[in-house]
């Protein structure tokens, strides 16, 4: 009895998904112990959290992509309710104000956005599937801006950055005009000079030094030149795990969090790293195919919206690390220490597991 | 049919989304194929030179901190600069025993109880691995003595830095203002305006007047040295450096010789000037009486001159011109006869009999005139020479509270000038709703009428009434008052004006203006209440003098200069423009307890105004002119009784 309900459980995990996921744990657990400066604690730490996902992940799986759809609507309105009680009553901490104190314990509205809208937006399509028209289009980057904008004001430019790209990639895949794209690309280098002119000074400055760290060598400059220091010093095999003498020598900043990266790629060098995004990319293919393989409208927007921004992680976050992008505070998924950025990610998962073992008990069905 | 146009339909636009898809999937290739080569470029293409970088590691990033921009006046006299002197510094987490290296220490250098406890407070404030200074201004001698022992003393170093100096003392410290310690409250406002990295190595921040209000442009950008360094922390390579950019010089509106005079003049009383160019809005001196030496903040105040400073009864360190609040008193007269001309209601040849007293309708308060037995036959312009209170009594009642207040609001009243260094009280223009919103209680028509005279709720800061003055003086045109002149360039001596700002446009009849500027005039001649200050003026002067009271004075009570304490006389207003045909320069001042403005404060202003115009002093001693005596008791208000006291 027990059995056959657990293989009723376990049936809709996806194996492939799974087995790429374990294996980037294992790494990751094992760079954050030594970026940790070897503190057990710290992995025990983040084991607990990786339960705590994988549990998330198999409940995400075993509910059926309607049930999901069902909760769209009034996941994105609280939402957008609880950002706008940050924005009035938030605790102000760091110079921004992100959190909310429920007495109890203080939650980030803006994470559960990251989900809450590439939803609501994939739901809103599925409903308007028949005509979709221009209008549509507009009121979906209403639904966008909304939340897009109160977590900037914040100001938290790195989530809403990230919650913009995960409902822009739900537009886009419900076929977003192209002359649209492009126009409204123009547009904006357009007016690029004119926002330009209305900044403050002091933020002038700000947005220089986030293009060009080089700009604020004793600030975030520090940072890029010591995590560059650590992965050119890497190589090609790397300076065995334990032994990167930039990571454990407290060079490099953040090193288990948003800067973990730089830790990994000193002790496991250029072979490391590429295997590491070569696992990247099955976990973004495998969700890719899923969603070519959805069924219908919801599931596979939702799907193909999932795998894009897990990308954009990965890519923003290595970027950042490497010194090719700017440096915005984003943890590289999977790998870097945190729990919040881990619930979310088995969350994903589970609904892409959701979407691709629903579909085939639809079709059978 | 239906059914199978759906399916072609959901055919369709699966289709429509796998090309979608693909398009992401390429992109992903591309940026994963981008991130491929970057690693390639660091891990093996630049390996080597990563490799030795990180093998000797240590790289260490040191701020070379900038020169901070010299203050100057209108004509170059440099008011604030910097120069090097040698410092001792400590870093505690690098000593072995603080007390005994701070004992030895002593041999060697001379180090003051002052010194010790100036330490103990940073020591306090900073993290353990900050140095910090425990003697400065060292002497070649002192320095040469340490540098040879330097090795007994692990974390003590001799450090060669820019210290401010303000040469002139005293002069215009509340306007320079000076710099002192960042505190953490610094810390706080750099770090909300990311400019926290840049003040990295920068150990003083402009606290007050110029120097405060103009930080980030004196301050520069600072440079850094990326430098590889030894187990001991020592320098050995430069990696690479980019030069710090020295902070702009600034040249003020201020002219020093002026300020000086103006200074001087006060001889030891206390008070405020405020000198203007009308046309320009451009401050020309801005004295606030008594000064302080500001170059006893630059290196953290002690104790004792803070004591003596902040507890002194004539309160120093408050900037008068701009904090001091006064009833404006008789000074305020010329903008309501001005009010009075522009309504209509005192146009010539309307002239009022002055029985030396005013009585409001259904009241038999009487509102008395400073001269008991009245000024027999006044009109407007004799109104403004003589002082005459009772006109402007009845003139307020006419005209009521909200339209005097309407009109005189365009001279700047209860309003800030911005000007453009912190710290500005805004005065007060009182108002029935001002009353209600403060006191919850009515207007009543006798507090109109001593707005009239200046009394009452009104209150302004020397800065405004000089304002209001220029005002005046530039026909009804308000040019934003300033004391920044121009933003120089350290480096090319590029020079940035600053704009000046019109805030405030009253068109006014010229007939008016000249009727209150004739008015004026004879304020300086003979039988004004400021004839003597006008003797022997080779320019015409327009002006008014104005008592501030300090006591309020019983309705049946006379009120006797010499039989009251010093500290209780009257506070004594001049104000004045000149030439005033063609207005160069626009006076406020005010001396504490000065009593009579005419002979009190206007000589401070004709002396200003001598060597403004004709670039000299006048003759050192002012003839005693019989109409100083006459006039001496000028407007000794009692008004009403609700005249508050002066605040100051």
């Amino acid at each position: 009895m027990i059995k056959k309900w657990f293989t009723q459980f376990i049936r809709h995990i996806d194996s492939v998904l799974l087995a790429t996921v374990l294996m980037i744990l294992v790494v990751a657990l094992m760079t954050l112990y030594s970026a940790s400066g070897q503190s057990m604690a710290k992995v025990n730490g983040q084991l607990m959290n990786i339960m705590v996902m994988v549990g998330v992940m198999l409940l995400a799986a075993n509910t059926q992509p309607q049930h999901i759809e069902r909760i769209a609507l009034p996941a994105y309105l609280f939402g957008l309710l609880l950002l706008v009680a940050v924005a009035l009553i938030g605790d102000v901490s760091h110079g921004a104000r992100r959190w909310l104190n429920l007495g109890v314990t203080k939650i980030q509205p803006s994470e559960l956005m990251k989900l809450a809208v590439p939803i609501m937006l994939s739901w809103y399509f599925s409903k308007r599937e028949a005509q979709l028209s221009s209008k549509d289009y507009a009121i979906a980057g209403l639904i966008l801006l909304a939340p897009v904008l109160l977590i900037a004001k914040q100001p938290d430019l790195g989530t809403a950055t990230l919650v913009f790209a995960s409902g822009f990639y739900v537009i886009f895949l419900a076929g977003l005009s192209w002359k649209f794209i492009f126009g409204s690309a123009v547009a904006f280098g357009a007016a690029l000079p004119v926002l330009w002119s209305m900044l403050h000074d002091y933020q002038r400055r700000r947005v220089e030094i986030l293009i060009d760290p080089s700009q604020d060598p004793l600030g975030a400059g520090y940072h890029i030149i010591q995590a560059t220091i650590a992965i050119g010093s890497g190589g090609t095999t790397g300076k065995g795990w334990l032994n990167g003498t930039q990571s454990q020598l407290d060079f490099v900043p953040e090193r288990t969090t948003d800067f973990i990266f730089a830790v990994f790629a000193e002790e496991f060098g250029l072979v490391g790293c590429c295997l590491l995004l070569v696992l990247f990319t099955i976990i973004i293919g495998r969700a890719f195919m899923i969603a070519s393989q959805a069924k219908n409208v919801f599931s596979r927007l939702l799907a193909g919206s999932i795998a894009a921004t897990f990308f954009t992680y990965c890519f923003v976050n290595m970027g950042m690390v490497s010194g090719i992008l700017p440096v915005v505070g984003i943890p590289l998924p999977l790998v870097s220490y945190g729990g919040t950025s881990l619930l979310t990610l088995g969350l994903s998962l589970g609904l892409l597991m959701s979407v691709h073992s629903h579909k085939r008990l639809v079709a059978t069905d | 049919m239906g059914y199978s146009t759906e399916l072609k339909n959901h055919q369709n636009e699966q289709h429509k989304f796998r090309i979608r898809l693909l398009i992401l999937i390429l992109l992903v290739l591309a940026a994963f194929s981008a991130l491929a080569s970057r690693f390639y470029f660091l891990q093996v293409h630049r390996y080597d030179y990563y490799q030795t970088l990180a093998e000797n590691n240590r790289i260490s990033i040191v701020p070379i901190t900038p020169n901070r921009g010299l203050i100057s006046d209108r004509h170059g006299v440099i008011l604030a600069h910097n120069f090097f002197v040698y410092t001792l510094e400590i870093t505690p987490s690098k000593t072995d025993d603080l007390q005994d290296t701070i004992a030895d220490l002593s041999k060697i250098v001379e180090v003051s109880p002052t010194d010790l406890k100036r330490f103990k407070k940073l020591r306090a404030q900073s993290h353990t691995f900050e140095s910090i200074p425990i003697r400065t201004h060292l002497n070649e001698f002192e320095a040469a003595r340490f540098a040879v022992n330097r090795f007994r003393f692990p974390g003590v170093e001799l450090k060669s830095r820019l210290f401010r100096h303000y040469p002139y003392g005293t002069l215009a410290t509340h306007a320079i203002g000076y710099i002192s310690r960042i505190n953490e409250n610094d810390l706080k406002k750099l770090k909300e305006h990311s400019e926290l990295s840049n003040y990295k190595g920068t150990e003083h921040i402009g606290k007050a007047g110029v120097e405060q209000a103009y930080e980030q442009e004196l301050h520069g950008v600072t440079g850094f040295q990326q430098v590889e360094i030894d187990a001991d922390g020592r320098a050995v390579r430069v990696l690479s450096s980019a030069s710090p950019t020295s902070g702009n010089n600034i040249a003020l509106s201020i002219d020093a010789k002026l300020q000086e005079i103006a200074e001087q003049e006060f001889a030891g009383r206390r008070g405020a000037l405020v000198a203007i160019q009308p046309a320009t809005g451009e401050v020309l001196a801005m004295a606030s009486m008594p000064s302080f030496d500001a170059n006893l903040f630059v290196d953290g105040i002690d104790y004792d001159n803070w004591n003596l400073l902040n507890n002194s009864l004539d309160k120093p360190l408050i900037n008068r011109a701009l904090k001091g609040i006064y009833p404006p008193g008789s000074t305020f007269k010329p903008f309501v006869a001005l009010a009075g001309l522009e309504s209509g209601k005192r146009l010539p040849p309307y002239t009022i009999s002055d029985p030396g007293y005013f009585m409001l309708p259904n009241s038999r308060h009487r509102y008395r005139d400073w001269k008991p037995s009245g000024h027999g036959s006044v009109d407007i312009r004799k109104a403004i020479t003589v002082s005459c209170d009772t006109f402007f009594y009845g003139l307020a009642m006419e005209l009521g509270i909200d339209r005097l207040t309407d009109f005189v609001r365009h001279f700047g009243f209860g309003e800030k000038t911005n000007l453009d260094i912190q710290g500005e009280l805004s005065g007060l223009l009182p108002t029935p709703d001002w009353k209600k919103r403060r006191f919850k209680q009515p207007w009543y028509m006798g507090e109109t009428v001593i707005v009239g005279i200046g009394q009452g709720y009104t209150l302004v800061t020397p800065m405004q009434l000089a304002h209001a003055t220029a005002v005046l003086a530039n026909s009804g045109k308000a040019i934003q008052p300033h004391l920044v002149n121009a933003i120089i360039n350290a480096k090319t001596n590029a020079v940035k004006w600053l704009p000046h700002v019109v805030a405030d446009q009253l068109p006014i009849h010229p007939d008016n203006l000249a009727l209150v500027r004739q008015g004026m005039i004879d304020v300086t001649k003979p039988g004004g209440t400021a004839a003597s200050v006008g003797a022997n003026a080779s320019y015409n002067i327009a002006a008014k003098t104005g008592t501030a009271q300090v006591v309020g004075i019983k309705q049946n009570e006379k009120y006797n200069e010499h039989a009251i304490n010093e500290r209780h006389r009257d506070h004594a207003w001049f104000i004045a423009y000149a030439p005033a045909e063609d207005p160069k320069i626009a006076v406020a001042v005010i001396v504490e307890n000065g009593g009579h403005g005419g002979s009190a404060a206007g000589p401070i202003a004709r002396k200003v105004m001598d060597y403004y115009l004709l670039g000299k002093l006048p003759p050192v001693v002012i003839p005693e002119g019989a109409e100083l005596v006459v006039n001496a008791a000028e407007e000794t208000h009692d008004a009403t009784g609700l005249v508050e006291e002066a605040h100051d």
